[in-house]
């Protein structure tokens, strides 16, 4: 439990080459990078159960925990996932509903984000529910609030304690391409302050930047999607992933992009192993 | 349905210890005590000014048998839990004030004969400050206060 | 949102009822401003929650602004029965209000 204020613009950045091998994404398979990024975080916060890193900043600071904890008594994501629940079994216009498509009902967290091997491309789970939407004439969802987090939420809730097992299979050059990209879009520096998502979430974790305190990157996906109270409202992985970018004055990709799915695939699997316990709060 | 797979690590009912022995004499019906919204409370810029026109009185004394959960630092002004229990005989009303909000009345309770002198919300809080209870029991006033540091306002935009 | 505006739990342990109620209201302090036009946005506030208990008002609420959004209450009575019901409403500044019951949980 670090508590070093650093102004973000002098936040320290050791090699990272040195903690995940990252200089050339394909030199190291992504079963060593998972070793290597879990047992990272697991020195860094010894004391901290694996399953606990799925509360994000609130395995590793006990003061942001005790407010954490008071709002968990009645949570504020808790009437999006009564929504969601409604969304789910309203029918569509042509009478069928998400369970035409989600043949084993809504518990379907363990199932994202997987490689399709015919279509050559990373599918998440928000992509599938709009796409199940739109082969029943109905529009698509906004991808990073609104009705999608709440079937998210309420998917979320019904999937929790299952674990988080991204299988990047092997013999699939596609698929290990779409890892590694997004293992180097983690590792890259970018924006006008230059930081990879690494800096901040690996080597500076547990440290103040302004008003946070940076959460380990270890189970990053597991608890989407997050009511923040600074938003007000519910939101997904990929609003917060473009957040992140903003923060560094990068343009942030589009939600579902190619390169968000990207990286959400890598960085899932690099959750393997932790329990989905979405959605969550957070500040 | 939701019970079920709530995150289990919270400790017993909040109410656990902090029951208060019945003290009903006395008591006058919740309803007539704030029929209204006490717009002098609510209005008022200054901790005084608000306790008086909540309580009516200006004579209060700190008590250590009021209990403030709060979190020393807040992660968000814009969402601070708080707690306040007591265990004085015969609690009628709770008020919980910001010292350092422009408006610093947030809440009131006023409790039944029956109700437990412990009750929960969150508040907004704008910068550092007290967050101050204010407990009436028979023709008593008692307070105590607890600080609690903000980084992020909640107040503002 | 679903239907009702309020979320509400009871649960009764050792002779103890414990309600937890969230509400979904923008709980607007008339202090912040529009980001776009840069005009204030109205107060818009809970101002009175009452808790009841097989009828009985066993807690009455007053609020500013000052309360978060999506505002949370919690409190606790003696008595209550599995079955039994509990209702809380709001009601705010501009006239709005809501309501809703829940049936205890639990043995006592
Ligand atoms: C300048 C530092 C910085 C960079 C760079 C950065 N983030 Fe963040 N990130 C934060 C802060 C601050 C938070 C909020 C506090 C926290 O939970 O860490 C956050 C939160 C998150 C969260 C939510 C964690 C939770 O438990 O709620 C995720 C996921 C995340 N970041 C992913 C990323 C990804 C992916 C990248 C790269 C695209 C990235 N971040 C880059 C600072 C950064």
């Amino acid at each position: 439990m670090k508590k070093t204020v650093v102004a973000i613009a002098t936040l320290c950045v050791v090699g990272l080459s040195s903690t995940v091998a990252a200089k050339n994404a394909a030199d190291t398979t992504p079963a060593q990078d998972l070793e290597t990024y879990r047992s990272y975080f697991t020195k860094k916060f010894p004391g901290v159960p694996l399953q606990e890193f799925s509360n994000g900043v609130y395995a590793i600071d006990q003061i942001s925990r005790d407010s954490w904890e008071a709002i968990e008594e009645f949570p504020p994501y808790e009437p999006f996932i009564e929504e969601g629940e409604e969304l789910w079994n309203t029918p569509f216009a042509n009478g069928k509903g998400y369970s035409d498509c989600f043949k084993d009902g809504p518990a379907q967290r363990k199932n994202y984000p997987h490689w399709n091997a015919e279509r050559k491309m990373v599918i998440t789970l928000p992509l599938t529910i709009n796409e199940c939407r739109e082969a029943n004439g109905e529009k698509p969802l906004k991808w990073k609030k609104g009705k999608l987090a709440s079937l998210l939420a309420y998917m979320g809730y019904e999937s929790r304690g299952q674990k988080t097992n991204v299988v990047i299979p092997e013999g699939d050059a596609g698929a290990l391409t779409a890892y590694n990209e997004g293992k180097s879009q983690y590792f890259s520096r970018r924006g006008q302050l230059n930081f990879a998502c690494a800096s901040c979430h690996m080597q500076s974790s547990g440290m103040h930047v302004r008003t946070d305190i940076l959460s380990p990157g270890l189970g990053h996906t597991t608890g989407w999607p997050v009511y923040r109270s600074k938003w007000g409202n519910l939101g997904t992985l990929h609003r917060r992933f473009g957040g992140c970018n903003q923060q560094v004055r990068a343009k942030p990709f589009k939600a579902q992009s190619k390169e968000y799915r990207n990286l959400e695939y890598f960085l899932t699997h690099m959750s393997n192993g932790i329990e989905f316990n979405g959605p969550s709060a957070r500040k | 349905m939701i019970d079920v797979k709530r995150r289990v690590f919270l400790k017993g009912s909040a109410a656990a210890g902090a029951v208060v022995a019945a003290a009903g004499a006395g008591l006058i019906a919740p309803q007539a005590v704030l029929a209204e919204w006490n717009e002098a409370a609510f209005r008022s810029k200054s901790v005084a000014d608000a306790v008086k026109a909540v309580t009516g009185t200006d004579a209060s004394v700190e008590s250590a048998d009021i209990k403030i959960k709060a979190p020393e630092i807040a992660e968000n002004g814009a969402v601070v839990p708080v707690s306040v229990s007591s265990s004085i005989a015969g609690v009628t009303a709770i008020s919980i004030l910001a010292a350092s909000n422009p408006s610093p009345m947030v809440a009131s309770f006023a409790l039944g004969e029956t109700t437990v002198a412990d009750v929960s919300t969150r508040i907004k809080m704008g910068k550092t400050g007290d967050v101050i209870a204010v407990v009436q029991a028979g023709d008593k006033v008692y307070t105590a206060k607890k600080e609690v540091k903000v980084t992020i306002g909640g107040c503002g935009g | 949102m679903a239907k009702s505006s309020i979320k509400l739990r009871a649960k009764v342990k050792n002779g103890v009822t414990t309600v937890k109620a969230l509400m979904s209201h923008p709980m607007e302090t008339g202090q912040r401003k529009n980001k776009k036009t840069g005009e204030k946005i109205p107060e818009h506030f809970i101002q009175e929650v009452v808790g009841t208990y097989n009828g009985k008002v066993v807690i009455t609420t007053s609020w500013s602004g000052g309360v978060s959004k999506d505002p949370y209450l919690s409190f606790s009575f003696k008595g209550g029965a599995n079955g039994e019901t509990v209702t809380v409403s709001w009601s705010d500044n501009k006239g709005g209000s809501d309501t809703k019951d829940v049936k205890i949980k639990g043995k006592k």
